[in-house]
């Protein structure tokens, strides 16, 4: 076990190890693997800005993946009308990715505002439905807009433009969401450790003592609500280049669930396990199927969410602070 | 002028008058306590006077000001801090950073999300020095649930120190201690004294005549006497109304 002390070294050495997944991965003639290595760290990214308001702030919002979802239509549509030469509203579709992904982390913001604003009057219980609530409205939201592709989805034709970067190129994309994970990684971290982060994590462990020392919790509760909800439309952005494809699928509240898993299964309200948590979620989930198809059991190979939820709950039960507590331990 | 005053105030929870006309004044500099048999309506004035809680009708005034027109995490600000009778700590930070979070507080918005607080002097110095006020220094970097029951008690009277108020509202500061245990609470008590306004609530006699200035007597949801603790000890309607009772029941 190694001390929380050095997370941040452990991270960054992990990091910088995996700018060669590529090279090894081509090496071993399995190139198709850093797709999937690439869809993990968008979720990560997501699941980062979850455990911003879920670990540290105790807030369960059972609707994150909606933010997640906007910001993918966000990119999805300005990438349909740049195509189809029409406009959204009187402003032209683009590709441009300095446009796109700042639009569909304001945008993504914006709903986290909104919808926060209202979800935080309530607490507990009434919180996990009314984000859920809200989330299924935004999902049925998508499913009607026809001009999008309705509850099929929206092709993209092509990604992005990143000035200079090729962003067809899987190994490039790659390249640039392991950059953005880190960054996220190391913004979530000065957050948590800030005056704000602070208020956040007060607000958790007591709110009433939180306000008798004269901080109201709401404004700082609903800051956190907006940074999470901005995260996780910067995660749709990714996601949405990265499929070539957007679809209602993305918020759908099974989606959210999928998140709140990677999170706790990882460690609640911990730097890294986030991403912990998502690595193994995403990898079980792409290759117990195939393990089970190579071992020959077809009926567990079909089936094979029979051995996927129990496992989550194994480790769940047995491991307490979820991955991150089998690889680092407190210091006094 | 009195730093605090209450006028009239009234709140009942359906046929029980948990404030009856409830009428109370604090003067600058002053130590005064606040006495009264359980179910007097003790917790129900704390609760008013923080603002957890609306009168039904009546008046507080503090340095000045209408405190009921303040909403209550405001009145901090105001110069109002209290703490708890059961202890209501930030149970996962340290003891330093409970009382850094109030010094926080006290020093404006919330609102820096980058800079680390670890590295933040101005939090932690003046937090360091309230906890050697209340002598919990040694302690400084231990987590807060993992601190015992007394030490609990002597953070959160920190907690509401490092407020710097003008009025430390002190919810029975020595509810669940031992003897030795009250006793450091009262030696700092005493060492306060003078130095910050207190309005003591406390069940603990000795201490209440060890350290207030002046005490008021709370019945059924009404101050019945208030004088120095040698006129409350002779008033013959405290002594049938409260004292009695208590030595009868042997308070526990």
């Amino acid at each position: 076990m190694i001390s929380v002390h050095h997370e941040g070294k452990v991270g960054l050495v992990i990091l910088l190890l995996l700018l060669f997944l590529p090279q090894v991965t081509a090496a071993f003639d399995q190139a198709y693997l850093v797709s999937t290595a690439t869809r993990i760290l968008i979720y990560a990214i997501a699941a980062l800005s979850l455990n911003l308001i879920l670990g540290y702030g105790g807030l369960v919002s059972f609707g994150h993946s909606a933010y997640l979802g906007v910001g993918a239509y966000v990119v999805g549509i300005l990438g349909f009308h740049e195509f189809e030469g029409s406009t959204f509203l009187g402003v032209p579709g683009t590709l441009n990715a300095w446009v796109t992904f700042p639009l569909a982390v304001l945008i993504s913001a914006l709903f986290a505002f909104l919808i926060g604003a209202l979800c935080l009057r309530t607490r507990g219980i009434y919180f996990i439905m009314i984000t859920l609530a809200f989330a299924q409205m935004i999902f049925y939201l998508f499913v009607s807009l026809e001009q999008y592709g309705g509850d099929d989805g929206l092709m993209m034709m092509s990604r992005n433009v990143f000035s200079g970067l090729d962003l067809e190129d899987g190994e490039t994309y790659y390249l640039l969401t392991l950059i953005v994970l880190g960054a996220c990684a190391w913004l979530f971290r000065r957050i948590v450790d800030s005056r704000f982060g602070r208020v956040l994590q007060g607000g958790k462990q007591n709110e009433l003592r939180l306000t008798t020392i004269g901080i109201a919790p709401y404004p700082y509760k609903l800051a956190g609500f907006v940074i999470a909800g901005a995260g996780a439309g910067l995660a749709g952005a990714l996601l949405a280049n990265h499929m070539e494809f957007v679809s209602p699928d993305f918020m759908h509240w099974t989606r959210s669930g999928d998140l709140l898993i990677m999170v706790i299964l990882g460690g609640i309200g911990t730097w890294t396990g986030p991403i912990l948590g998502t690595t193994l979620f995403l990898l079980l989930e792409e290759f117990l199927p195939v393990l089970f198809h190579e071992l020959g059991w077809s009926l567990l190979s079909e089936h094979w969410r029979i051995v996927f939820g129990p496992t989550l709950i194994l480790i769940v039960l047995f491991a307490r602070g979820g991955l991150h507590a089998l690889l680092f331990h407190e210091e006094e | 002028m009195a730093l605090l005053e209450v006028r009239h105030l009234r709140k009942s929870f359906g046929a029980l008058n948990a404030s009856d006309d409830l009428s109370l004044s604090v003067e600058p500099g002053e130590a005064h306590a606040l006495i009264g048999p359980n179910g007097a309506g003790k917790s129900t004035l704390i609760s008013q006077l923080s603002g957890t809680l609306e009168p039904d009708a009546g008046e507080i005034r503090f340095a000045g000001q209408d405190l009921l027109k303040v909403p209550a995490a405001k009145r901090a600000h105001l110069g109002l801090a209290r703490s708890f009778q059961v202890t209501s700590l930030f149970p996962e930070f340290t003891a330093l950073e409970n009382v850094a979070l109030a010094i926080q507080a006290l020093q404006g918005h919330s609102f820096s999300f980058l800079r680390s607080v670890k590295s933040d002097r101005s939090l932690h110095e003046p937090a360091l020095e309230v906890l050697q006020t209340v002598g919990l220094a040694s302690e400084a970097h231990r987590q807060a649930q993992t601190l015992a029951h007394g030490q609990q008690r002597q953070l959160e009277i920190a907690i509401a120190l490092a407020l710097n108020p003008k009025l430390l509202l002190l919810d029975e500061p020595m509810a669940g201690m031992g003897a030795e245990g009250s006793r450091t609470v009262v030696d700092l008590l005493q060492r306060l004294k003078g130095a910050v306004t207190m309005l003591l609530i406390e069940h603990d006699m000795d201490a209440v005549f060890a350290v207030a200035d002046r005490v008021s007597v709370l019945v059924y949801g009404s101050v019945i006497a208030t004088g120095t603790p040698d006129e409350i000890r002779q008033n013959p309607e405290v002594q049938t109304a409260y004292l009695g009772e208590h030595e009868l029941h042997v308070e526990g």
